[in-house]
């Protein structure tokens, strides 16, 4: 079977599944300057449900995490071709400011990274970038967040200490308590896990499965078992030769992915013959 | 190489290391410990308040120490605003290319312009051409060409040195890039650049031929920033030159050295204490 069979198979079986697209990404290529690095991807993101994101280093999948809230387009050169569909609105339509994806699309990243400001300050930041002043109000969202970010009890104590000074896991779970402030839709996490403790790596990955049914995540991981663990649907990403684009090799429910795959190269990527 | 060679080499390079080592750390002690000797019989409270009395200035320095500190204090006013503009520009806004590239070899030729040209310059500008005359205001502004290349480049490499993924952080919660870079990318840098101002500071403090040329030789308490007045330095440099009073250049030489130097810890506490956080 070729690639545009493959990929074509993968679409027809997204669209089979009742649960509804938050996002639909049809036929997405990706470029970083020459360098071709995805091509037609289609895929649909289940709204309050994971997907994860599985596949060896460089093969693109951070990328096209990405690609969803167009934190690419920070990095110069990149160019997107396809279509990236969010509640079936176009977002690289001319007149769609990234600004205001990224409001509804939050995104946690692989390398804790709180501002340099106190715990309070990291919490309320996007609240106040969206003109919420008043000291009563921001106090309210600050703690709710952090609540549910399950971070409020290890730091209510501390609000006004150096968000840098928290640990590595706690740090994580600040970003998380973060982005949920701003009240996003969706949550964008590119290797939540891979730089924090094993103790932490739990706990995010509880909160994980209690966030769903708020919001619709994406995640990005190196990590089969998590994959396996946390997740309602598995993409499986590949890049067969090096200097050709990555593919989307197979898509679908995490458990038939994981027991049942209908790719030779995904079976022979589970098992760990390979990545 | 035989062994008895090698064992040859290695002990002459130790020992041409140590030496280097060990002269410029003496150099450095031996300047301090002459300066402290010869001054500090002078250091007293009516030396550090009081004013300048006789033929022999007699008495104290302050009136030199509040100008001195009055056209530094000045010229970081003028300063602070627009280094940190510029390097913001240079570094987050303008198109990386030859033009920036231009304007970064401008201001590191500036930065390699002898002080004294600048306080010429600063002289038939602000003294003369613009008719303020000599003033603390002339001389702060000639200082702000002395220190704009040193705050411009560091706070352009504390810009730099903020990790691209806490700016995507920002970006991420849906910030604009003037609000990641006034919320978060300088207040990330503030530390550094707070280090490079006090540098520049302390730099222009310890200035002579710039603010002779500027603001005058008058010993005066300045009270507006049109007054003239004669800095720290200035005065050092009259009375051990004409030779009126060489134990109150000790003693004025000594503030001064105890002033940079309290400049530069400052300096070091700061960057350390950001750098204990970060890690």
């Amino acid at each position: 079977m070729t690639d545009a069979a493959i990929i074509d198979q993968a679409a027809a079986k997204a669209d089979f599944f009742v649960e509804q697209d938050k996002f639909t990404v049809r036929n997405l290529d990706f470029y970083y300057g020459a360098f071709h690095a995805l091509t037609g991807i289609s895929v649909g993101i289940k709204e309050h449900h994971i997907t994860a994101f599985i596949g060896p280093s460089g093969c693109g999948k951070s990328t096209f995490l990405r690609t969803l809230n167009r934190m690419n387009d920070l990095i110069p050169g990149t160019k997107v071709t396809g279509k990236v569909l969010l509640d079936s609105q176009d977002v690289y339509a001319p007149g769609v400011d990234p600004v205001d994806l990224r409001r509804r699309v939050g995104m946690i990243f692989q390398q804790p990274n709180p501002f340099p400001m106190s715990v309070y300050d990291n919490v309320a930041f996007g609240l106040r970038l969206q003109g919420k002043r008043k000291k009563a109000d921001l106090d309210d969202l600050v703690r709710d967040s952090l609540e549910r970010a399950n971070l409020w009890k290890e730091v209510k104590d501390i609000l006004d200490r150096n968000g840098l000074a928290l640990s590595g896991g706690q740090q994580q779970r600040l970003c998380i308590a973060r982005t949920l402030a701003t009240d996003p839709e969706v949550l964008l996490m590119d290797e939540p896990c891979s730089a924090i403790d094993p103790t932490s790596v739990q706990r995010i990955e509880d909160l994980m499965a209690k966030l769903k049914d708020e919001y619709t995540i994406a995640i990005v991981t190196h990590n089969m078992q998590q994959a396996a663990r946390v997740s309602d649907f598995t993409a499986f990403f590949l890049q067969e030769e090096v200097g050709e684009p990555a593919v989307l090799v197979e898509y679908g429910r995490t458990a038939t992915i994981f027991t049942n795959p209908d790719d030779k190269r995904t079976e022979d990527y589970i098992t760990g013959r390979f990545g | 190489m035989a062994p008895k060679a090698r064992t040859v080499s290695n002990t002459l390079a130790m020992t041409l290391l140590w030496t280097s080592a060990i002269v410029t750390v003496g150099v450095l002690f031996a300047l301090i410990a002459y300066v402290f000797i010869n001054g500090i019989a002078q250091i007293s409270l009516d030396f550090i308040f009081g004013y300048p009395r006789g033929l022999h200035a007699e008495g104290g320095i302050w009136p030199t120490i509040v100008a001195s500190v009055y056209v530094t204090g000045l010229a970081m006013l003028i300063v602070t605003p627009i280094g940190i503009l510029a390097a913001v520009y240079l570094s987050e806004y303008a198109r990386q290319g030859r033009m920036v590239k231009a304007i970064r070899f401008a201001a590191d030729s500036l930065a390699a312009i002898p002080s004294i040209v600048l306080g010429l310059f600063g002289l038939a500008l602000f003294v003369e051409a613009l008719g303020i005359g000599f003033s603390v205001l002339s001389g702060a502004l000639a200082l702000a060409f002395l220190m704009l290349p040193i705050v411009m480049r560091t706070t352009e490499e504390a810009i730099r040195a903020v990790p691209r993924y806490i700016r995507w952080g920002s970006y991420g919660l849906g910030a604009t890039k003037w609000q990641t870079v006034s919320r978060v990318v300088l207040p990330a840098a503030a530390p550094r650049v707070l280090t490079g101002l006090i540098l520049a500071t302390g730099r222009a403090v310890g200035e002579t031929a710039v603010v002779i040329y500027t603001m005058g030789t008058m010993i005066n308490t300045p009270v507006t920033p049109l007054d003239p007045g004669r800095s720290m330095t200035v005065h050092l440099y009259l009375l051990s030159t004409e030779g009126i009073n060489l134990q109150a250049a000790y003693g004025t030489a000594l503030l001064l050295m105890v002033m940079i130097l309290g400049f530069n810890l400052t300096a070091r506490l700061i960057v350390r204490r950001s750098r204990r956080l970060s890690e």
